[in-house]
């Protein structure tokens, strides 16, 4: 067991609490960034998927996991840095002006939506985003001038200032950058005031209000963080998978999302790449049991829909926390080792208490 | 243009909005009795088509003891449910039972996708009255949406009755305002969850086998929940007839915005409708406008 003396009040705040983190923190980098050279191609390209949807997946947890703002729609804040991105590479804009512009233009339509959760809240709030995504859906496959329609688009490869990221290493390398970057973000920005406000929102509206938290500001500037983060991702996604068309951003995406962030562990950063982990893994398990399932079970197309379902209803009963959550359980369990409890991470009960008059 | 025509594009949006309606009801008898959204109600729907389908072609029972024994299973199903995997959870923030939902309507869609022969196709629900029409001076009706409308104002009659006459009706209301009081006054609120439960699997099965004749059974048709949504927003969320009237106002606003405005509008109409509608009256039409006094 590790017991921290602090002596200095900066130390509640250090980004690494304790040498173990930036041992254990540096070789996970260290790790990352040999990867071209000791995975094999399609294991990076696999890994480049877990950043990306690591990235959208932080936005998300920003917003979910630290706000307490649920958003059945993300895709569509994806779909929109997707097609900027796509748009403005094939004009021939440098990949970090792009970029940015995709990032801000899905902020810009984040800051949006989240104006309508200034009135509504709960299940409302999840009912508007979903909404609003099924009309930005609609919208990529009606402005054909633009998007190309249902017929899809074709995306350049990535490029800036006459240099080319055309393999997957040097991609692997801009999607490592930007993840870094990202996470490195999302934590300085919740260890801010701004950070702090997030939470205490999402832990009480009425307590935050009253603590002087202007409601409106924060809620609206976390949509458009969130979004902004989901334009980045979609940025690389769309480089990623060279290939858009609208029905990679309709509800099924968004659910995905929501599920990556749930199985991840809300609340948690390390759940958003976990989550990342689990959604982009789960599909070649799935193959990989095909072989070893009979026939009827192995090769019906359900098979994947069943598996999701499943993992997400015994998550959501058995381990609120998520996969980040058992880590912690793993972790006190040997912290503790021989006196660690059934109880110590027990939900509590509660009866049914109504948000209606919230 | 002619009357007869508007008037055709009037009945389809009626009979469209009353199967929102119905899906919407489930929504609000569920969320009126546990404060809980149930993502799966649209793949309860699904089930309960695919379950008269399978009754009526395989079993080969006549359409009129499929009827009642789909409604009857899918509300032990609904039961089932509820007991299993709805009522450990029940406490925990709102969220939780969203994403468990979503999670049952996952597994019922792939499951149901599983089923070797049957779960891929669209196949046509065999009923009685299928492809008839009525004619009232040039206005053709397609018997099919007579059916839904008269069935959804039958139903509509029973609940109200359920609600305002019986025993267990009242209990219902008495636990959705509040249920720790209910629980002292000696109501058993977990079997009334239940109930509640079985009842909204029974409304989406009905809302199922309903449907089904008018467009195809296949695994994807539980997607029309999302549209229900929408309708128990503008109804107002948590009211049993708002869910009626504002599946109503979804049906019938797409039905006119397929017909008047340019092709794509109609897929959006209803998501339009709630938004505006979200933004400016966010208790929807006959929604309760609660303030917390401090």
């Amino acid at each position: 067991m590790r017991f921290l003396f602090k002596t200095r009040y900066d130390q509640d705040i250090n980004l690494a609490k304790h040498g173990g983190h930036v041992g254990w923190y540096g070789a996970l980098l260290l790790l990352l960034v040999a990867a071209p050279w000791t995975f094999p191609d399609y294991w990076l390209a696999q890994l480049t998927f877990v950043l990306i949807y690591g990235i959208v997946g932080l936005g998300l947890m920003l917003l979910s996991g630290f706000t307490g703002l649920f958003s059945i729609g993300h895709a569509a804040f994806l779909g929109v840095g997707a097609y900027t991105q796509a748009v403005l590479a094939a004009k021939g804009w440098p990949f970090p002006v792009s970029m940015a512009v995709a990032a801000l233009l899905s902020a810009g339509v984040g800051a949006m939506v989240g104006l309508p959760a200034l009135r509504v809240k709960g299940i409302y709030l999840g009912i508007a985003t979903l909404s609003f995504a099924a009309i930005v859906e609609e919208g990529l496959a009606r402005w054909e001038s633009v998007t190309g329609g249902n017929a899809g688009m074709a995306v350049a490869s990535l490029q800036a200032f006459g240099w080319s990221f055309d393999s997957s290493e040097a991609f692997y390398f801009v999607c490592l950058v930007c993840s870094v970057g990202c996470t490195l973000a999302v934590l300085n920005l919740l260890r801010s005031p701004t950070g702090r406000a997030f939470v205490a929102i999402r832990d009480s509206e009425v307590s935050a209000q009253s603590m002087g938290i202007h409601l409106a500001y924060y809620k609206t500037l976390s949509f458009a963080l969130s979004a902004g983060m989901a334009g980045i991702g979609g940025a690389l996604y769309a480089h990623k998978i060279r290939f858009l068309s609208p029905d990679q951003f309709n509800i099924l995406q968004s659910i995905d999302l929501l599920l990556m962030i749930v199985i991840g562990g809300v609340g948690s950063v390390h759940g958003a790449f976990l989550g990342a982990i689990f959604l982009i893994t789960m599909p070649q398990l799935i193959t990989l049991a095909k072989d070893y399932l009979p026939e009827a079970v192995g090769q019906a197309p359900g098979l994947q829909a069943v598996v999701y379902g499943l993992v997400l209803i015994v998550f959501v009963l058995f381990e609120p926390l998520g996969l980040y959550g058992r880590w912690l359980k793993i972790r006190t369990w040997f912290q503790l080792f021989p006196f660690y409890r059934q109880g110590l991470f027990k939900r509590q009960k509660s009866f049914q208490k109504s948000d209606r008059l919230k | 243009m002619q009357l007869a025509q508007v008037l055709q594009v009037l009945m389809g949006g009626v009979a469209q909005g009353c199967i929102y309606g119905l899906i919407a009801l489930g929504f609000c008898l569920i969320y009126k009795a546990t404060e809980t959204v149930s993502f799966a109600q649209g793949d309860l729907m699904m089930l309960g088509a695919f379950l008269g389908l399978t009754l009526l072609t395989v079993a080969g029972l006549p359409f009129w003891i499929t009827v009642p024994s789909v409604i009857l299973a899918m509300g032990l199903f609904g039961m089932l449910l509820e007991r299993l995997v709805v009522s450990p959870i029940l406490g925990q923030p709102a969220f939780s039972i969203v994403m468990l939902t979503i999670g049952i309507g996952y597994v019922a869609r792939g499951a149901i996708t599983m089923i070797p022969g049957m779960g891929t196709d669209t196949r046509a629900l065999e009923v009685p009255y299928k492809g008839e029409v009525l004619e009232f001076g040039g206005v053709v009706l397609a018997v099919e949406q007579l059916v839904i409308v008269a069935t959804t104002a039958v139903l509509c009659a029973a609940l109200f009755a359920l609600f305002k006459y019986s025993r267990v009706g009242i209990a219902m209301q008495a636990a959705s305002q509040n249920q720790i009081a209910a629980f002292y006054m000696g109501i058993p609120v977990k079997r009334l969850n239940g109930l509640v439960w079985a009842l909204a699997a029974a409304v989406a099965a009905l809302a199922g086998l309903l449907l089904a004749p008018i467009t195809f059974v296949h695994a994807n048709m539980g997607f029309i929940g999302l549209k229900a949504f929408p309708a128990a927003v503008v109804g107002g969320f948590g009211s049993l007839p708002g869910a009626i009237v504002g599946g109503l106002v979804i049906g019938l606003v797409e039905a006119l915005s397929g017909f008047y405005l340019p092709e794509g509008f109609k897929d959006v109409a209803a998501y339009v409708v709630v938004l505006v509608m979200l933004m400016f009256k966010p208790n929807g039409l006959f929604g309760e406008s609660l303030r917390k006094k401090v």
